[in-house]
């Protein structure tokens, strides 16, 4: 047998091979041109997102690279659009921040890319070891982001704590890899699913390595009890790199999760099912009743992220097909909010300055209406009320949960989703119902606008594009969980 | 006579259209508010004239559903855009489209800060509701039935009075909690007859043990928007902040939606499960009329008053349509529709005088007999109506509620009659101490009679509720096939759950 990996081996890894020599590129390019200026650099690199993305939907059907430690199928191809679109998005939105701050750096985009990779690599991991260079390539990338804007002392120290904590957790993920390998004998995901589906596959030593891989990964997605370090990180990070914090890699780590889950442990649902359940729950209750007392808008995006993560585990906790499903239509409409609700804060200027604290948009309704609406548009969904897109991500991922019998998670799960509903209310309370204090700065971005604008129209007409997504989330869940 | 033009779709989208015009006006602000006044008045009243194109095309003598559109929405899961009427709803489908050309005219003049989005509310308002009747789908009707919260949300809280955020939210969360879990018993219904079409689950059996856990999750939901005695305190808090128009569209036809409800979801698909707590309905519902009559005859706030009489009168309704007889179904759907109109024209008359006096306190007035002669005369036929004096519509339904209830249980129908006593004196309480007495407030002196507009507005109503007393038949005849086909599906499927325990 011949073990030199030939070309057209390779193929199912086009999308990433090009965006690892596109990010080389562009280092090279930025290095050579002398000049921090961001903008072209960033178009670039949304090009080569955009490049990307066609390779990936190019492909069809499921194949594996590198001796099946890499695997493109509908599964991964969902994930990565959803990827490739926040981290294109999040780079757009940073323009007008880093021009304004004169911070920019040629670097900022690069990091992106390679984080972009990263995630991508995650998504199709096919095995332990593949998982794990996915992750940290994504995570390294990432923690310089936190941290790019070196003279301000909050973001180094976002920078740091993101550091230490996910280096935490990647501690405990490798352990964890390390004693289902030592148990199972094998890295693969296709071996250990053979290794479970046989009698009497299982042992004590595989469930805590098991755990101890589920609490590496639930610290990536920052679900509760793992979740400490998110409100620190988000609101200490430059604000355009919270919103790719807020969307890409939550995309990828949660996609990363379902396929390990219901992948090579899909058979002991028994053993995960229960620790998913109460981290969902934890999710959900602490995301809606922490968020109540922010004054800060981005510490609340960052429990509005747990509790959405919450939710969106609901779908996996089900663990079926319905569930998968489920999970990555909350996904998408999560990604759209997210980055509207992003873009609104990044265009909250007073006298040229970010503001940042939710009493600071009182009055957007009189000022900025236009925002306001998109705002408004953005919390209804986010507080997943129809006809909007939010409401139909939670729709479905508690479709799976009925499905499943787990009605005691769907019912604390729509009810903490009410408590939720009182502080996405209350944003749109400050900008409808109150007198304006002191307007915010006329001026907003063009890229911005038009990122809000878009963001607004899908998360409003989610509802007419239900059935492709539908249709496309379900070929995911089927494609990794057989027919 | 059958048209094939999408009638229903029509009657649901046109108010949408005119939102669409609505944001194209531009220029002078006045000029914009004057522009948006007319276009939301014209696209509402175009809205009703092609609603009653629904009624003439009608057919009476059948209890299916009617003018039915079917489109796939999301085929991997069944799931479509199904809409059609059938008898009972047919009259919500009218009655919210009346309504709202009615109450942006009510705003003419009361609303004067960002009219452009307060007619836009309104009209969304309108597609809304009109969707949620004509629903044939549930995951259609849970849209609709949620979304109508989003523009009442605004409404209230953005037009509203003094505590409008507190009323604002109050109403928003209470109603949200109590449509979660009707969601959860949607999906498990889902999941149990595999499909979300209304037509089909009419028809499927659902085990009793889980009748029980869906009525009672669905129960949740509607018991708040009827609003059932002790989840009914979201409501005079609502009404009170609400603007006039708000307080119409909500008492009007916001709470038929959880009556609606009762009629199309709880009682047809959960019999055996409807048939067991019927006593508990009955209990809440006796309390709510004859506790929340004795509020409503302490209040010093006009419009509270009038919130407390709706919990009662919706404590009727709720009684007859769990008698499960003919009357008492045809009646509490009567009384539904009186209420709509009745209530709506009395917090119309409260607007009246707010408008002049900005104050809804009692005491503030007197004597109104004098300089408002024709306004006096307008708010005695609706007081008459809403006490159930015969020849208007508030009698029509009450008997027949009260006559349905007597076949079931005579407790009943003697409690639920004092509410009718007890009505009478809050009512003519509150139109002695406004309209009777001494004109001797400076103030008071000062208010001018009806205008022109005001009484194009109260005009059509008061035909209603003397048409609805006089000759009901128009009405009852129409929904009639539809009541009897509900009731005796309901009795076979107990008769059918009767035989299946005797049989063990």
């Amino acid at each position: 047998m011949n073990a030199v990996t030939s070309l057209p081996e390779m193929a199912p890894a086009t999308a990433e091979i090009f965006l690892a020599v596109a990010g080389i590129a562009l280092l090279m390019f930025g290095v050579f041109r002398g000049s921090n200026s961001l903008r072209t650099p960033g178009w670039l690199a949304v090009l080569a997102f955009l490049v990307a993305g066609i390779l990936v939907v190019a492909r069809t059907g499921t194949d594996d690279a590198f001796f099946g430690l890499f695997i493109t199928d509908a599964f991964a191809r969902f994930a990565k659009v959803l990827i490739l679109l926040g981290s294109a998005f999040s780079i757009v939105l940073s323009f007008g921040y880093f021009e304004r701050e004169r911070k920019g750096r040629f670097e900022y985009p690069v990091l992106i890319v390679f984080a972009t990779l990263g995630m991508l690599m995650m998504v199709s991991a096919n095995d332990l070891i593949a998982l794990y260079m996915g992750l940290e390539m994504q995570s390294l990338a990432l923690y310089v982001l936190a941290s790019i804007r070196r003279d301000s002392l909050r973001s180094t120290e976002a920078g740091l704590k993101y550091f230490v904590l996910g280096a935490l957790s990647s501690g405990m993920l490798l352990y964890g890899c390390s004693l289902i390998y030592g148990f199972a004998g094998t890295t693969s995901f296709a071996g250990l699913a053979s290794v479970f589906s046989a009698e009497g596959g299982t042992s004590v030593g595989l469930v805590v390595g098991l755990v101890f891989l589920i609490c590496g990964l639930a610290f990536k997605i920052s679900a509760v009890p793992f979740h400490m370090w998110t409100p620190d990180v988000y609101e200490g990070a430059p604000t355009p790199v919270t919103a790719l914090f807020a969307v890409a890699p939550k995309v990828a780590a949660l996609a990363l999760f379902v396929r390990v889950l219901s992948g090579p442990f899909g058979d002991l649902l028994d053993s995960w099912q229960q620790i998913l359940v109460f981290v969902s729950i934890a999710s959900m209750v602490l995301g809606a009743f922490a968020a109540m007392v922010q004054t800060n808008i981005k510490r609340l995006m960052a429990y509005s992220s747990i509790g959405h993560m919450g939710y969106a585990l609901v779908g996996l906790a089900a663990g079926n097909e319905a569930g998968i499903t489920g999970v990555m239509i909350y996904l998408s409409s999560y990604i759209f909010m997210n980055i509207g609700t992003f873009a609104i804060i990044l265009g909250m200027r007073r006298d040229g300055r970010l503001v940042e604290n939710l009493s600071d948009l009182s009055g957007l309704s009189k000022s900025h209406p236009m925002m306001a609406f998109a705002l408004m548009v953005f919390m209804f969904s986010m507080a997943g009320i129809p006809p909007l897109a939010g409401f139909f991500g939670k729709w479905y991922v508690f479709m799976a949960a009925v499905q499943a019998g787990l009605f005691g998670l769907a019912v604390v799960g729509v009810l903490a989703s009410v408590v939720g509903a009182f502080y996405y209310l209350r944003i749109i309370k400050i900008m409808y119902f109150d007198e304006a204090t002191q307007p915010l700065d006329a001026r907003v971005g063009g890229d911005l606008r038009a990122i809000i604008f878009g963001s607004a129209v899908i998360t409003l007409l989610f509802l007419i594009a239900i059935s492709p997504i539908y249709d496309k989330a379900q070929q995911a869940a089927i494609s990794l969980l057989g027919a | 006579m059958a048209s094939n033009a999408p009638l229903l779709s029509l009657v649901i989208f046109l108010p949408l259209v005119g939102v669409f015009f609505i944001l194209l006006t531009r220029g002078e602000e006045a000029q914009v508010a004057i522009n948006c006044r007319w276009q939301a008045l014209l696209i509402s009243t175009a809205v009703f004239l092609v609603s009653l194109l629904i009624w003439y095309n009608f057919d009476p003598t059948t209890a299916d559903f009617q003018m039915v559109e079917r489109y796939d929405w999301i085929p991997g899961s069944s799931i479509a855009y199904h809409v059609g009427v059938d008898g009972i709803s047919m009259w919500f489908v009218l009655l919210s489209t009346l309504l709202t050309p009615i109450c942006i005219l009510a705003s003419w003049e009361a609303v004067q800060s960002r009219v452009k989005e307060y007619m836009i509310a309104f009209l969304v308002l309108e597609t809304l509701m009109v969707g949620m009747f004509c629903a044939l789908d549930i995951l259609v009707f849970y849209v609709f039935f949620e979304g109508v919260l989003i523009p009442m949300f605004l409404i209230i809280g953005v037009w509203g009075g003094q505590r409008r955020v507190y009323a604002a939210f109050k109403f928003f969360l209470y109603t949200l909690g109590g449509s979660v879990l009707m969601m959860i018993a949607i999906l498990a219904m889902y999941w149990e007859a595999g499909t979300t079409d209304i037509p089909t689950l009419l028809v499927f059996k659902f085990a009793p043990a889980l009748q029980t856990w869906l009525w009672l999750a669905f129960f949740a939901s509607f018991a708040v928007k009827v609003p059932m005695w002790p989840v009914h305190t979201w409501l005079p808090d609502a009404h009170v902040e609400a603007p006039t128009a708000g307080s119409v569209i909500l008492a009007g036809v916001l709470l038929k939606m959880g009556g609606y409800g009762f009629l199309r979801f709880s009682i047809p698909m959960f019999p055996e499960a409807s048939d067991y707590f019927a006593p508990l309905v009955f209990a809440l519902s006796v309390v709510a009329v004859i506790y929340t009559s004795l509020v409503a005859l302490v209040q010093q706030d006009m419009k509270k008053l009038i919130a407390y009489s709706s919990v009662a009168h919706m404590g009727f309704v709720t009684i007859g349509m769990f008698t499960l007889t003919t009357q008492g179904v045809e009646g509490s759907i009567f009384q539904m529709l009186s209420h709509g109109v009745v209530s709506g024209a009395l917090f119309l008359c409260v607007g009246v005088v707010y408008d002049r006096l900005h104050t809804r306190e009692i005491s503030a007035y007197g004597g109104l007999a004098n300089n408002m002669p024709r306004y006096a005369l307008v708010f005695m036929v609706f007081t008459l109506a809403s006490v159930g004096l015969p020849g208007t519509s508030g009698f029509v339904g009450e008997l027949l509620i009260l006559t349905g209830a007597f076949k079931v249980n005579t407790w009943l129908a003697a409690l639920a009659a004092t509410g009718l006593i007890l009505g009478a004196a809050y009512m003519l309480y509150l139109y002695r101490r406004v309209v009777f007495g001494v004109l001797d407030k400076d103030s008071v002196k000062a208010m001018l009679d009806l205008s022109p507009r005001e009484i194009a507005l109260f005009a059509p109503l008061i035909v209603l509720v003397f048409w609805m007393g006089i000759y009901p038949s128009t009405f009852i005849d129409m929904m009639s096939v539809s009541v009897d086909n509900l009731i005796t599906n309901y009795k076979v499927a107990l008769g059918e759950a009767g035989t299946a325990m005797a049989a063990r």
